[in-house]
């Protein structure tokens, strides 16, 4: 026997719980997740916030990739509250037996003086060139525009800074800081790739803005021609939200770790000999920082740079693309970064081995008492430091950046 | 016998090998043995007073030895033994 529009909807409303506003706010209070069964054109007018969208036409074919969990509460709605009983009667059919609808929907949310935001709408332009992070779940429209909207900060638009510098602009990080002081020589393109052969002569910082600027006009690159030094470091990584350690010296490793645990932004540091690289990320005060893991710099001979000792073009490569994804996986909130362990890479034996890294509870950088000191406003003492930094800890931590945005400098 | 890995920046003391199988019951005395066939290597790995140098840094099976019981740290047969010299190459 067919059924009716109105018989159908009964059936729906009848197997599933049905919530009010007020009481899907609560709901949401507690941590519920929500599920916009709109479609995209209603989503972009406006939604709850923290939703999570997944159009009624394609709600079979995305929930289990978007809410593996079938045991997940979930409050889905849409404008008026049917689609999203229908919705909910389709997700207990699948085994996501705590879905429930939300009557009276959008307008309902709206009408009651209940939160709303609207997303950031991305450009037409900027949908298809980002349609292949769009389509990730964990990235989506407000992760591509959180990444439009984050500035990254590479020391060094060398071996590793350049691979970096390429795929976080293909990815729309929107603001991008280069601190290097240096010209491109034609030793450097056998693997700075962000360089070319007819910029030779020029500088590094120029020659990657050319770059960047031919691959995303989505980006803007700030210059920092200068040498990272004890003066200028807090100035210059000051509202970064991300900093990409592409140095090839340790008196510029330490000083940045240093002001860099002291303004409370993460470093995904790398580095690189002959065949070898190593990898970690260091979050200030969650996890080790550079001092942690080495409280001292080796002798030079212990140590030579890429212009002593040789790379392997294709090392820096690889090692700087894992550091950009480290700082997508940072600037996104999604997957598990590195802090805590050091990941080394073999290129001969294409090996990858990982070590456990902890947090110094002696550090003179990171400790619990350095931090401590540090929110009292007193400098940890220079002597400490076995690297002659002529620099004073003074940032504040979190939310003590001072100094002009990174943009307003471009 | 432990695995004792080397890395690229020591090798040339060490006959450009890249891992040595030792014998040893603590890392201090698989350092030791190191030592003795390769005696250049001394000043790189410890200090003066036979300490572990501070800008090298010993894992046994992944775990930093400075959290372990240092140069003592016991060491069995087949634990995989990695020295790691910072780098600084950018």
């Amino acid at each position: 026997m067919p059924k009716t529009y109105t018989e159908l909807l009964k059936e729906a409303k009848a197997s599933i719980r049905e919530v009010n506003p007020q009481e899907a706010e609560r709901l949401r209070a507690e941590g519920v997740t929500f599920i916009d069964v709109r479609e995209t054109s209603e989503w972009d007018q406006g939604y709850i916030p923290g939703a999570l969208h997944v159009a009624r036409s394609y709600l079979e074919l995305h929930i289990e990739a978007t809410v593996p969990d079938r045991d997940a509460p979930l409050v889905l709605y849409c404008a008026g509250g049917v689609r999203s009983a229908f919705g909910a009667q389709t997700l207990q059919q699948l085994g996501y037996a705590n879905a429930m609808s939300m009557s009276g929907g959008f307008q309902s949310w709206k009408a009651e003086g209940l939160p709303w935001t609207t997303p950031v709408v991305l450009s037409k332009e900027q949908q298809q060139r980002y349609s292949r992070h769009l389509l990730i779940p964990e990235v989506g429209s407000a992760g591509q525009a959180r990444l439009l909207e984050s500035k990254v900060l590479l020391i060094g638009a060398g071996g590793l800074g350049s691979p970096a510098a390429l795929y976080l602009a293909a990815a729309g990080v929107g603001t991008i800081g280069i601190v290097d002081f240096d010209i491109v020589d034609v030793s450097n393109l056998q693997r700075q790739v962000l360089h070319a052969s007819d910029r030779v002569g020029q500088k590094k910082v120029e020659s990657a803005k050319q770059a960047i600027a031919a691959l995303n006009p989505d980006v803007t690159v700030v210059g920092h021609e200068e040498m990272l030094v004890g003066d200028n470091v807090e100035r210059i990584i000051a509202g970064y939200d991300v900093i990409l350690d592409g140095t090839d010296t340790f008196e510029t490793r330490y000083l940045l770790n240093d002001a860099a645990v002291a303004a409370g932004i993460p470093v995904v540091h790398a580095s690189v000999f002959r065949f070898e690289g190593q990898l970690t990320t260091f979050i200030p005060y969650e996890g080790p920082c550079y001092r942690c893991l080495y409280p001292t710099p080796p002798p030079p001979e212990l140590a030579p740079g890429c212009s002593v000792a040789g790379v392997l073009g294709v090392v820096p490569g690889i090692m700087g693309l894992l550091q950009a994804n480290e700082v997508l996986k940072v600037l996104l909130g999604i997957g598990t970064t590195l802090a805590g362990r050091l990941l080394i890479f073999d290129a001969l034996e294409a090996e990858f081995t990982e070590l456990k890294l902890r947090r110094d509870p002696a550090c003179p950088v990171c400790s619990d008492e350095a931090r401590a000191a540090r929110e009292r406003g007193e400098a940890p003492a220079l002597s400490a430091f076995p690297v002659d930094a002529p620099f004073v800890l003074s940032g504040a931590g979190f939310g003590g950046l001072g100094g002009a945005a990174p943009e307003g400098r471009a | 016998m432990s695995t004792v890995y080397i890395p690229a920046v020591l090798r040339p003391s060490v006959g450009g090998v890249k891992s040595l199988e030792l014998g040893g019951a603590t890392v201090g005395e698989l350092v030791h043995a190191l030592l003795e066939r390769h005696p250049g290597l001394g000043g790189q790995l410890l200090t003066p007073e036979g300490d572990l140098n501070r800008f090298v840094n010993v894992y046994v099976n992944g775990q930093d030895v400075r959290y372990l019981e240092g140069l003592a740290t016991p060491v069995e047969e087949r634990d995989e033994v990695r020295l790691l010299p910072a780098m600084a190459g950018g």
